[in-house]
């Protein structure tokens, strides 16, 4: 049987404020243990909330971000249950009244299309701590540094169709909340996590299947095989004739599989209701606006305005929005370079594939935007060529001198001066008789061949154009 | 000396009558002779007392006239108080040392109080007659086999018995009213949101409000100027332009409104208490205030409607007593578990489990529309009740309690020891000002009338309360200490 699957993710980022949720202290990541733990944070008899005003901007900033609804009347709830890291016993989030609402954001599939993704809600919530089971024989260590650091949990609609999908949802998400620097949004620390509710159906049918929520996914590569494996295990069960049971199963990334997490722990009634010590926030037009006010360019609209502005293709303008930071090196690169199109392919191509190869972020790059333009301009006023230019941007990166001075003293630029082409013309004539006869004789497309021996001969630096018309003007 | 107003001690203090090392030493030894049969002080903090007081002398040597200038106070034990054991009447905080201290012991310390130590009460503020304390049941100074009231009954019976010049207490559902009533001296319940809840150990959040018990309205307006003010570490303390309770309190009562609940005089009522509150309005009329019958038509829903909200936050707020971070924890674990059914089974008394219980079921699936929703609908109404009684009259007025101060193990169950908060609950739910205010003798034990006003009246009522004082001795009577040590030996 074809089978569709239907998948809707839970996604926790955590909001970037200085401080946490409710209390004073620093939200710093990496900490040594229960520094960042205050007489609130460890729930203290008698200590009381107090909202932190920030946390409610970026939730508004990211609900404007994919238009979403926002609640004129928020009211946090708290979510009872006992665990050793919950100092309170309850959580506060927001249950019936989240800041943000209904919203959407469009994603771009393999094929080419568009396809809108809704997302159903965004609410405000506190962190845990967490436990250390490690190092301590027997015990369980706590760390309240995490405890109540402002999460915005973003709940999908079961929208999307796919694990490509739900990667693709994920990286636009994340794109979001970078642009609008709401989130470090980094799955590896933690500050950005996923569930994923996952069910599968018949094509054709309407009726959802009984899904499934796989918690503890920490990368973009591990949503992409937990759902592909839940997907197939949920196949195989339907196909041996079995059900699926609704559950909480977790991920394993070591083995590449999802496992359920015994029934007790899922079986929690947390009998939410409105937390007295807070009051609902109330947020009017003005507030709204001026958080709008606020909003940066996001990539939808900058990917449009690199095609029309600098003529990019649309491939390549979505490439260089993916993040924030990679359309402003762009963007700066090409202003100062003064050609768009060199400096999209510089970004996308050899910046881009220096930072995997070394696993760098854009900001860990030693060629910053300023240098690389140079290096662009030196191509388009013939100084060097594009292929010299790969060997200076390889020398860029352990000199930090400038460009200039990188092409001077390793002797890289391009000779232009036609009294020296012509006598490395003269040689290569000399050299290659058979090559110049063919030529002679009606084989002009030979004259690559020579131009090629010049450059060998010069060592990449003669400027190939005048090469060719020197040559072409000495054999004719 | 100790039997003096904060008023009057005031007074003492800035003439060079007498010093507050003098007052304090005075009260502590008040204290080393009752305290045994009253058992009013879970913690007496003398040391710490004495040097509160020497400073105080030479503040005011230096200049200083801070209100409560070396005058010496005492704690209700759920307010937290750096450096000295703060145990909210529990097992599980019976090692509790609080490292910081309540906005309102901050601001009593601020104004120069000393703070002579912690009153026993109700475990977690749970319960009217201090008999659900760990540290043992506090004792009517009237009559020793008789309870204080509660939850803030140690309070009541150290400034009723002269351990202290003035106490502190907290009101959920009568905790300050009931136990001034039973114990013969002034107590004053302000709006909710007047004084800031930081540091006050929470029973029922949206219901919890701080106020003073002490000896006359005047000393409660000298208090609660003290203690009122919005708090940024509350978000449910309210901003109100600043007040001097104190300046109105000699304002005429000629056209007073007064309302009587038809509701609060019904059956029930003991009628000697009914008599004595309808004398005690008589006075008042004589003084110019006009009388009229009300309708709270909502009344006798309120305590049912409390009796399901205030547990469903307690049940909350004592998650975070669970053996992990501070306080008792049950000997040798075998796993979370464990720990936490051990801790909280042996750390907590019967009464505080019973509410968690109670608020723990009125919270869960497919009983929350049942009870919670509908309770909090019920809590409306009884708003509107008196919102819609206070466009016709300024003052609402009653008995405090049903009945004088009951023996001590009197109560039967705890159904009917709960509706011996018939008439102070609603006053919680609707958020409301009361006071209650010493209106005469049954039995040979005082009783209470309650006085309510709207939100953030307490000007008016510690301006009526303040006037029947000055026609009535009620609230100057006095236990024989003596007297009734001898009745417990007997």
């Amino acid at each position: 049987m074809q089978y569709e699957t239907v998948i809707g993710l839970e996604v926790h980022v955590q909001l970037s404020t200085e401080s946490k949720l409710f209390s004073g202290s620093a939200t710093t990541f990496g900490a040594e243990p229960n520094t960042q733990a205050n007489i609130f944070d460890l729930a203290l008899p008698g200590t009381l909330p107090v909202l932190n005003e920030k946390a409610v901007a970026m939730a508004v900033k990211f609900g404007l971000a994919i238009g979403a609804e926002i609640g004129k009347r928020s009211v946090f709830d708290r979510k009872n249950y006992f665990y050793p890291d919950l100092p309170k016993g309850y959580q506060v989030s927001q249950l019936d009244f989240p800041t943000v609402g209904k919203g959407s954001l469009t994603i771009s599939l393999d094929d080419g299309s568009e396809k809108i993704i809704g997302v159903t809600r965004a609410h405000m919530e506190e962190d845990a701590g967490k436990s250390l089971h490690e190092d301590y024989q027997g015990m369980t260590g706590i760390d309240l540094n995490r405890a109540g650091t402002p999460l915005l949990e973003i709940v999908s609609e079961p929208d999307l169709r796919s694990a490509k999908e739900a990667v693709a949802y994920l990286k636009k998400l994340h794109s979001i909340i970078r642009y609008l620097d709401i989130s470090d949004a980094i799955m590896a620390q933690g500050s950005m996590r996923c569930d994923a509710n996952v069910s599968i159906r018949p094509v054709g049918q309407k009726e959802f299947g009984t899904r499934t929520e796989i918690k503890n996914i920490n990368s973009f590569k591990f949503v992409e095989k937990a759902i592909n494996h839940e997907v197939q295990r949920q196949k195989d069960v339907l196909e041996d004739g079995g059900r699926i049971v609704q559950e909480t199963r977790l991920y394993d990334a070591d083995r590449d599989e999802t496992r359920s997490m015994r029934s007790k722990e899922v079986a929690n009634d947390y009998r939410y209701f409105p937390e007295p010590d807070l009051l609902p926030i109330v947020i009017d037009d003005a507030y709204i606006d001026a958080i709008r006010a606020t909003l940066p360019e996001l990539p939808d609209t900058r990917a449009a305005r690199f095609v029309s502005d600098y003529g990019l293709s649309e491939y390549d303008a979505g490439v260089l929005v993916a993040t924030r930071e990679m359309a402003d090196y762009f963007e700066t690169t090409a202003k100062l370079s003064g050609d768009a199109k060199l400096a999209a392919n510089w970004v996308s191509q050899d910046l881009q594939a220096l930072l995997n190869k070394h696993s760098w972020e854009l900001s860990d790059s030693p060629i910053q935007a300023e240098r690389l333009a140079t290096l662009i301009q030196r191509i388009k006023d013939n100084t060097i060529s594009g292929k010299i230019a790969k060997t200076v941007f390889e020398a860029m990166l352990d000199d930090n001198r400038d460009v200039d001075e990188i092409i001077e003293a390793k002797g890289l630029k391009q000779v232009t001066d036609s009294g020296a082409l012509e006598s490395l013309v003269d040689q290569v004539i000399a050299n290659n008789p058979d090559q110049v006869q063919q030529y002679r004789d009606g084989k002009v497309q030979v004259i690559g061949f020579l131009v090629g021996q010049c450059m060998q001969l010069s060592k990449g630096k003669a400027n190939p154009a005048q090469v060719n018309e020197i040559l072409r003007s000495k054999l004719s | 000396m100790i039997e003096k107003t904060v008023a009057e001690l005031s007074a003492a203090l800035a003439a060079g009558e007498t010093t507050s090392v003098a007052l304090t030493q005075a009260y502590l030894e008040q204290i080393a002779a009752h305290n045994e049969a009253l058992n009013a002080f879970i913690t007496v903090c003398a040391d710490s007392a004495m040097a509160q007081a020497r400073a105080a002398d030479e503040a005011r040597a230096a200049g200083s006239t801070a209100p409560l200038l070396g005058i010496p106070i005492a704690h209700k034990d759920l307010f937290c108080t750096a450096g000295v054991k703060t145990t909210s009447g529990s097992k599980i905080l019976h090692n509790f040392i609080s490292p910081y201290d309540a906005t309102v012991v901050e601001r009593l310390q601020a104004a120069g109080a000393v703070m002579l130590g912690k009153t026993n009460m109700d475990e977690f503020a749970m319960g009217s007659s201090n008999e659900s304390s760990y540290y043992g049941v506090a004792r009517n100074p009237w009559s020793l086999d008789r309870v204080p009231g509660g939850s803030s009954g140690g309070s009541a019976a150290a400034v009723a018995a002269d351990l202290c010049a003035m106490a502190t207490g907290t009101d959920t559902g009568g905790s300050i009213r009931q136990p001034a009533a039973f114990c013969g001296i002034t107590g004053l319940k302000p709006s909710y949101g007047r004084v800031s809840r930081w540091g006050m150990i929470a029973y029922a959040s949206s219901l919890d409000q701080a106020g003073p018990l002490c000896k006359t309205a005047e000393d409660a307006a000298i208090l609660l100027n003290v203690m009122a003010g919005v708090d940024d570490k509350d978000s449910t303390s309210i901003s109100l332009p600043a007040e001097d309770f104190t300046a109105t309190l000699n304002d005429s009562l000629k056209g007073l409104r007064i309302g009587l609940p038809k509701q609060h005089f019904t059956r029930g009522l003991n009628p000697a208490i009914e008599s004595a509150v309808r004398l005690a309005v008589a006075e008042l009329e004589k003084l110019g205030a006009e009388v009229k019958e009300i309708d709270l038509p909502n009344s006798d829903l309120a305590i049912s409607a409390y009796y399901v909200i205030a547990p469903a936050e307690a049940s909350a707020n004592l998650s975070r007593f669970d053996g992990v971070r501070y306080g008792y924890r049950c000997e040798n674990p075998v796993d979370l578990e464990d720990m936490y059914k051990r801790s909280r089974s042996e750390g907590f008394g019967e009464e505080v489990k019973r509410r968690i219980m109670i608020g723990t079921y009125a919270l869960s699936a497919g009983f929350y529309d049942a009870y919670y929703r509908k309770a909090q609908k019920i809590r409306r109404l009884v708003k509107e009740d008196y919102a819609r009684a206070f466009e016709d009259v300024d003052v609402i007025i009653g008995p405090t309690t049903p009945s004088p101060a009951f023996a001590l193990n009197s109560m039967k169950d705890s159904v009917t020891m709960y509706l011996e908060d018939i008439y102070t609950i609603a006053l919680n739910l609707a958020g409301l000002p009361g006071m209650s205010v010493p209106a005469g003798f049954v039995e040979g034990l005082p009783i209470g009338m309650q006085l309510v006003a709207k939100d953030y009246a307490e000007a008016k009522l510690l301006n009526v309360a303040h006037q029947f004082q000055q026609v009535t001795d009620w609230h100057k009577q006095k236990p024989s200490l003596t007297a009734s040590a001898k009745t417990t030996e007997a």
